[in-house]
């Protein structure tokens, strides 16, 4: 019933000759909220953007939807990448656009939808993400929180099939960082998004997260995947369970009582 | 009137039924996502329209195949003239992810006083924006230069701190390493002053001149102009976009909270750097333009290289030198002080950057010609 989406085959990422990590093989399904999770510098980010097209493996291959995208041919690349919304560490909104231009470029690019469209398309965007009414702002205008999240109303402007996010908690407040999560969990419902977040923000892996894959920075491998709450139970590896405890500060009970 | 009554539109994306008297139905199917031909929203408002009794707006979906954004924003717009008119629409019909769109985009209100009315302001009042904006630009103009006079009487104390180190990355910056465009253009700015003036003094006989008019054009005037324009364009625009994009970062603010006067730290390694480096760049450029003359009198009009020297060697003065040296360190100063400030001043976005940079290359270039407009009327007056 689950339908595989991105399947990653015994990737390895490596910037020149220095290998960041290597044998990464996992499978994200179609409406899956799928988190890259692991401490600092083990190479999240590099699988992000791996998994975006920004970067070229060394070696194994990326499928979307059964098509191998680095073996792909170019136009089918593209049609692959249009299918991507990506939200950015800290937004990357355009500074010399408003929000609603921001939003309007990808829809004039590739749509042939009228002016008026567009303008109604991107009021939409703003207002499912609460900015409504901030269309002619410029994001230097706007508090960061505002600027993620007029960045998710971005990377949802053409309606893709995979939404990617770059640590999206990281610099917010713990309610509007929950209320990021409430907003991701009600995208996928509504829309079926496949979604891929990479964090290390323990309340958010809990909440959104049903699938994942931990990184580690001394094996140069992934160590745990699968199901972060299972993880926490099940997994007997000492990084992990350091990791998804806080070192030993959270127990199981912290987060059940929570309602996570 | 209990029968329903259906009515055909001609677009086959939806369709009107009224089931009883006050309900309309819009039956939707299709594929609505952009890329198809999309029916306009004002069927929907022209159906209201024609039977005022409408109070209750219903969808019908089961022939929906596939929906995109295009089919949220047309709901919108129902919703919100149906808002407008006391028309009730209801939700129910609508597939699960509609409705879950729908409640998200109406869940946060618009926050008062969030959108922008688009106001005109007279024309009397842009312009007293504008003298007010240039006049507070020239006070921080005044302000910038002050802090820096200060800074560098601090130097004189011994008391400016700055890394030694920095000044002298500035100086193979903004010397050394601007040798190259300095020759080409001193060469080539030399040869075309000796082309323009070999046609008007050959009329004369008189070609062995073209060693004055090149000698003292370069040495007192072209020389440090040519490197003053070079260098506006080369390490003026350098220092804006690097302090700006310092400024963006928040490196700057780093420094101040360290107790780090970015005046002392930053803009003055600089201005020294191109205060005593401008002079030396304009010495090489005077014998680059030179020699560009001399290739013209020797080549093109086959004056003797011994005769073209000495002739140049009796023109130039010594103080024709001094004036294009003491000119450059001027353009040096100015170049430094218009990078530094537009860089400081620098907004947090990369647009912002773009424009210190524009501003601190034209604003570099016209104090450069307004300065040597200066110095040669002082010169003048007092016969140098």
């Amino acid at each position: 019933m689950r339908e595989p989406h991105i399947v990653v085959e015994d990737l390895t990422m490596a910037y020149g000759d220095f290998v960041l990590q290597r044998d990464l093989t996992f499978t994200i399904y179609t409406g899956d909220v799928f988190i890259i999770m692991g401490g600092s510098g083990c190479g999240k980010s590099t699988l992000l953007k791996h998994l975006i097209g920004l970067n070229n493996p060394a070696k194994g291959s990326i499928l979307f939807n059964g098509v191998d995208y680095w073996r792909a041919e170019p136009q089918q690349r593209e049609e692959i990448t249009r299918g991507f919304g990506v939200l950015y560490q800290s937004g990357a909104l355009w500074s010399s656009m408003t929000l609603a231009e921001n939003i309007a470029l990808p829809l004039e690019e590739y749509t042939d939808l009228s002016p008026q469209d567009i303008g109604e398309i991107a009021s939409l965007k703003l207002a499912l993400v609460g900015l409504k009414g901030f269309e002619d702002y410029y994001p230097a205008q706007i508090s960061g929180g505002m600027m993620k999240r007029a960045g998710l109303a971005r990377a949802m402007a053409m309606d893709p099939e995979i939404l990617f996010f770059d640590e999206p908690s990281a610099g917010l407040d713990p309610i509007s960082s929950r209320l990021l999560d409430d907003l991701i969990l009600q995208l996928r419902d509504s829309l079926g998004t496949t979604i891929v977040v990479v964090t290390h923000e323990l309340a958010s892996i809990y909440s959104i997260g049903n699938n994942s894959v931990f990184l580690d920075a001394t094996a140069k491998t992934m160590i745990a995947s699968g199901d972060p709450k299972l993880l926490l139970k099940e997994c007997t590896n000492n990084i992990v369970h350091s990791f998804l405890t806080r070192g030993g500060e959270f127990t199981e009970k912290t987060f059940e009582s929570d309602g996570c | 009137m209990g029968t329903s009554l259906k009515m055909q539109v001609n677009e086959s994306m939806f369709s009107f039924i009224r089931p009883d008297k006050g309900t309309l139905l819009i039956v939707l199917r299709g594929k609505w996502r952009a890329g198809e031909r999309l029916p306009p929203v004002s069927e929907v408002f022209r159906q209201i329209e024609q039977d005022p009794a409408t109070k209750n707006i219903a969808f019908e979906c089961s022939g929906l195949a596939v929906w995109s954004s295009v089919l949220i924003t047309f709901l919108i717009n129902i919703i919100d003239y149906g808002q407008q008119r006391d028309v009730s629409v209801d939700r129910e019909g609508l597939p699960p992810g509609v409705q879950g769109l729908l409640n998200l985009a109406y869940a946060v209100p618009e926050r008062a006083g969030a959108r922008r009315e688009k106001v005109r302001t007279p024309i009397l009042e842009q312009i007293g924006q504008e003298v007010y904006a240039f006049w507070q630009g020239t006070q921080e103009v005044f302000a910038f230069i002050g802090e820096a006079t200060v800074a560098f009487g601090k130097l004189l104390r011994g008391q400016a701190r700055f890394r030694r180190r920095d000044l002298f990355v500035a100086m193979q910056e903004c010397g050394i390493q601007a040798l190259p465009i300095v020759s080409l253009i001193s060469l080539l700015v030399g040869l075309i002053l000796a082309f323009v003036g070999a046609i008007q003094l050959s009329m004369f006989g008189a070609q062995i001149y073209i060693a004055n008019l090149v000698g003292i054009g370069v040495f007192r005037e072209m020389g440090a102009i040519m490197t003053g324009v070079i260098m506006a364009g080369r390490t003026g625009a350098a220092f804006a976009a690097q302090l700006g994009t310092m400024q963006t970062n928040e490196e700057i603010d780093a420094l101040k909270t360290l107790g780090i006067p970015p005046m002392e730290f930053l803009v003055l390694p600089r201005m020294i750097a191109l205060a005593v480096m401008m002079p030396l760049l304009c010495l090489y450029a005077d014998f680059m333009g030179v020699l560009g003359g001399l290739i013209v009198g020797v080549t093109v009009l086959d004056l003797n290289f011994t005769v073209y020297y000495n002739q140049t060697t009796d023109a130039i003065r010594l103080n024709d030198m001094w004036v294009g040296l003491f000119m450059s360190g001027v353009f040096g100063i100015l170049i430094a002080v218009t990078g530094c400030l537009r860089g400081l001043q620098c907004e947090r976005s990369a647009s912002a950057v773009g424009k210190a940079t524009t501003s601190a290359v034209v604003t570099g270039i016209v104090s450069i010609v307004i300065a040597t407009a200066i110095i040669t009327v002082l010169c003048n007056i007092l016969g140098i």
